[in-house]
């Protein structure tokens, strides 16, 4: 038996490192305190002061003569998010996310449902990574691909010229409000440079949650005699709506805030996103650009909390 | 196990994950394609001849070079403390479940689930109100608010998976708190690190809206990109700097798998 | 002497949760010390005191004569066994073993020496390079022994080491660790669910129950005298009889406990006579060199093991249960 100090049982010296373990040990709050705060201060200061302080400017107005933001409480910044065109900017982009975010939900179903249930092995490193590649290769380069094949002496026009189809592209061309010159300078492009963009987003969650469905649940299902609709309807897709959800967080707020792509891929109407960079930007009008982004944030405020009660954040 | 040998996926499923699959790729695959077209003016499809010229002259222009060395400057630092706060975070939320623990992971995930101009603007203003001078530094700040949510999420699932037991153990051992974590926790968590720390470089290579409120004068590779989209010099040189970027980006996003493919997802992370 | 371990009035209260609830208890040095109980009635909080993972929320440990409380683990001298071993997954075994010497600053050289010493103690020579996850239960539980024997400890917790091995190896590890602890002269605290397996390896044993230490002694006094009637059911199967029950077989009109291997039975009718009931048999099973006969008397279900040999008897049967005059032992009441 070693005795590590003359006369004492336990070990009671060591360095001064020893002696900060030490008191994290006795104090374990302090310990917990000192790893939290850093990043929670970043957070906190950082990234929420700015909001705060931006949200407090949309309560602020530019003075019309000299162009300059008005420090001094005032909500005509509000109404002035609420006259005509404004507004329309706002449903416009709302009706966009919707959109895409459904038809995101309606292509990710399958694939994720695939890799989640038949995939195996090789075969299941291949789809992740097929959806992670598109994930994460240049967001500018992959809008610029679609540049490339909606553009008027571009893939699609060409295919339908070979294919003898042109007269359907310009039918879908011809098509009010959606349509346009060409699909580059059209909402049917915008929309579909949006999709394919945020695709592998809505993709990943559902198929994690998909994943976390246990198989024996499905068997007990079939066992009690549900047909595999009934399956879908009743175990499956209850199971997998946190994991769509999630994912549609991602779809409808990247949606909601995106200015790049319509303006790479779109008609010269604004999208909020637009909107706010103009008016920050060229117009200089801070105030009204704080009040449009309160739009996408209360929709997100309300949207995570939805999520959160139906348990999405597990599935981020 | 899951499905029995021969349980074959229903057609229709396997076409309509097919063309999914089908319909993410094949964009990708026309921008190499463009790099060797030989029409530089226009999106003329199919391309009129194919040569290998603009490889060489995308070599020769010194403003990729300074783009792409601010965009690996600005992803590492940012990195580098996206890695220490989200995995201190990560430490303790793990350990304890305390108050407002889930509002914690709310505030992490807020930078990417609100739209990333939000944030651009919040911070741009927030610079502007406090007289900052845009610089790389300011870049850097954007980046890691947003990256630190990516090691976050790869540190938390490790450290739940990694069992409580073991720091116990090593204490137990005679390890104080610095010994326990340099000999168990950091090698036990290390590959989740790693594949965190690749993701959220990956994520703020590739980051420009954010970037585009935060920039001063200089100009990250993205930006540099959506510059040259939006007025163009030699249009093939952009799909040169493209494909040289999906290489950049798949490179750690293949180490990123392989490091945490044993029972966990990487934790998607957004713009 | 002092104590090894000591317990003056040692509480740890979780909200509301009484883990631990005034124990008093001394281990001696060099004792083979098993705690037996329920789940939940305390065992893994009070080895986890002694660890020093948990803090008292009342009372005093002490360790050797010297205060515990507010000393971190790796300041003890004490070491664990874990019940899922907790073996480093990232470290082959040897480093494993050597682990504790490592963080004390000793010499490569000399550590590995200790720790190829150990494996042999342990008789896992050969098994230096693998991976915790290339071993089978059993030897993992030996690297944990030798993980934590390495380092000389003063104090051995061992919290349900033998839960997850199987019968046979558990009976062998039962014989290997008893024959460890004498050679060694290490004090053991030893958890267990198993009865068979605290009366048969501890020096003395401390029976728990929600909290508190019901009784504490050698095993053959806790078998034969259970204080209560937690005890005597909890340790052996013993038939707990109320005292109306008692009374009218010439007992002494309080609860007792009466063991099934006490009893005789005979075929046939009751004969007149103190200490003996007339029952009939409900059930039998066969358990080898003994036989188990469980039987109804006047609405109390008596327990009989009888040798093989007495000649069958079969369900329905009326027979007579005889019991030495001595073989009742009578316990305190229990709130
Ligand atoms: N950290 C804790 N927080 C809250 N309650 C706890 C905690 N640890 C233990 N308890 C409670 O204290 C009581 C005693 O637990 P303990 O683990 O000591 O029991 P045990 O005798 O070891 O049981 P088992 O045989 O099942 O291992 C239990 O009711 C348990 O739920
Ligand atoms: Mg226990």
């Amino acid at each position: 038996m070693t005795d590590t100090a003359a006369g004492t049982v336990h070990d009671r010296h060591g360095g001064l490192l020893r002696r900060i373990s030490d008191t994290l040990f006795r104090h374990p709050h302090l310990l917990l305190t000192l790893l939290i705060a850093p990043p929670l201060l970043w957070l906190g200061i950082v990234y929420l002061g700015s909001l705060l302080a931006l949200l407090a400017q949309s309560f602020f107005s530019i003075d019309e003569f000299s162009g300059m933001v008005k420090r001094e409480f005032t909500l005509s910044t509000y109404a002035e998010l609420l006259n005509l065109a404004n507004v329309d900017v706002i449903l416009r982009s709302l009706v966009m996310a919707v959109a895409v975010t459904l038809a995101a939900a309606l292509i990710a179903f399958p694939i994720a449902y695939y890799a989640a249930r038949y995939a195996r092995g090789r075969w299941k490193a291949f789809f992740y990574l097929a959806v992670m590649l598109p994930l994460w290769s240049s967001y500018l380069v992959r809008v610029y691909a679609w540049k490339l094949i909606l553009a008027k002496e571009g893939i699609i026009t060409w295919l339908a010229d070979k294919l003898y189809i042109t007269w359907a592209l310009d039918a879908i061309l011809a098509l009010p409000v959606i349509g346009g010159p060409s699909l580059s300078i059209s909402y049917i492009g915008t929309f579909l440079v949006f999709l394919y963009v945020w695709l592998p987003y809505m993709i990943l969650p559902t198929q994690a949650a998909l994943e976390r469905v246990p198989a024996n649940l499905l068997e007990a299902s079939a066992d009690l005699g549900a047909v595999p609709r009934q399956t879908f309807w009743t175990v499956i897709f209850p199971l997998a709506l946190p994991g769509l959800i999630a994912g549609s967080i991602f779809t409808f707020s990247l949606t909601l805030g995106d200015y790049i792509i319509p303006q790479i891929v779109g008609t010269s109407t604004y999208f909020l996103g637009q909107a706010v960079y103009t008016l920050q930007g060229t117009a200089g009008n801070i105030p009204l650009a704080a009040a449009f982004t309160v739009v996408p944030i209360v929709i997100m405020g309300i949207y995570l909390s939805i999520a959160k009660r139906m348990g999405a954040f597990d599935a981020l | 196990m899951r499905s029995e040998r021969g349980h074959r996926a229903p057609r229709a499923l396997s076409l309509a994950a097919i063309a999914g699959l089908l319909f993410l790729h094949v964009p990708l695959l026309l921008i190499f394609l463009y790099a060797f077209t030989t029409e530089e003016k226009s999106y003329q499809f199919p391309p009129p001849g194919l040569t290998l010229k603009w490889f060489g002259a995308a070599w020769e222009r010194q403003d990729i070079w300074n783009a792409l060395w601010l965009s690996v400057k600005v992803a590492s630092i940012a990195t580098a403390i996206a890695l220490v706060l989200g995995t201190c975070a990560a430490a303790a939320v793990s350990r304890a479940r305390f108050f407002g623990h889930d509002y914690i992971s709310l505030l992490f995930i807020l930078p990417i689930a609100l739209p990333g101009i939000i944030t651009g603007i919040a911070l741009r203003s927030a610079f502007n109100i406090m007289d900052f001078d845009f610089s790389f530094w300011t870049i850097v700040l954007g980046h890691a608010t947003f990256c630190i949510v990516v090691v976050y999420n790869n540190a938390l699932a490790r450290f739940r998976r990694t069992a409580g037991s073991l720091i116990e153990a090593s204490m137990d051992l005679g390890a104080d708190g610095f010994q326990t974590f340099r000999y168990v926790v950091l090698p036990n968590i290390g590959s989740a690190l790693l594949a965190g720390g690749m993701l959220a470089f990956a994520l703020s290579f590739d980051e420009v809206i954010v970037t585009t409120f935060t920039a001063g004068q200089q100009s990250t590779l993205p930006i540099w990109m959506l510059t040259e989209l939006i007025r163009p010099r030699q249009r093939p040189v952009t799909n040169v700097v493209a494909i040289f970027v999906i290489a950049v980006t798949f490179i750690p996003i293949l180490f990123a798998y392989y490091l945490t493919r044993d029972g966990e997802h990487v934790a998607g992370g957004g713009k | 002497m002092t104590s090894a371990v000591s317990f003056q009035h040692v509480s740890r209260h979780f909200g509301p949760v009484r883990a631990v609830d005034d124990v008093v208890l001394d281990i001696a040095p060099g004792e083979f010390f098993a705690m037996l109980g329920p789940s939940g009635s305390g065992k893994t909080t009070c080895l986890r005191l002694v660890a020093g993972f948990e803090q008292p929320t009342s009372g005093h440990i002490e360790i050797f004569g010297e205060t515990a409380e507010g000393l971190p683990p790796y300041r003890r001298n004490v070491n664990t066994v874990f019940q899922d071993y907790a073996l480093f997954p990232h470290m082959n075994i040897l480093d494993n073993v050597a682990y504790g010497l490592m963080v004390k600053g000793m010499p490569r050289r000399t550590r590995e020496t200790k720790a190829r010493d150990a494996l042999d103690l342990v008789e896992l020579k050969g098994f230096e390079a693998r991976r915790p996850s290339q071993l089978s239960g059993g030897q993992r539980q030996r690297v944990a022994l030798a993980r934590a024997l390495v380092n000389e400890p003063k104090v051995l917790l061992l919290d349900e080491p033998l839960g997850a091995l199987d019968l046979k190896l558990r009976e062998q590890m039962q014989v290997e660790l008893k024959t460890l602890q004498r050679n060694l002269g290490i004090t053991f605290v030893f958890v267990t669910h198993d009865q068979s397996e605290a009366l048969s390896m501890a020096d003395r044993v401390a029976i728990f129950n929600n909290g508190k230490i019901v009784q504490v002694g050698a095993p053959k006094d806790i078998y034969e005298r259970p204080r209560t009637r937690f005890v005597a059911d909890f340790v052996g199967s013993s038939n707990v009889l109320p005292p109306d029950f008692t009374q009218r077989t010439g007992g002494p009109g309080k609860w007792v406990s009466l063991r099934p291997e006490k009893i005789t039975i005979a075929a046939g009718g009751m004969k007149p006579g103190s200490h003996a009931v007339e029952a009939t048999v409900t059930s039998v099973h066969y358990q080898g060199a003994v036989t188990r006969v469980n039987t109804e008397a006047a609405g109390q279900a008596i327990a009989v093991s009888a040798p093989s040999s007495f000649g069958a008897v079969n369900i329905g049967d009326i027979v007579t249960l005889q019991w030495p005059a001595d073989a009742f032992h009578a316990m305190e009441d229990e709130a």
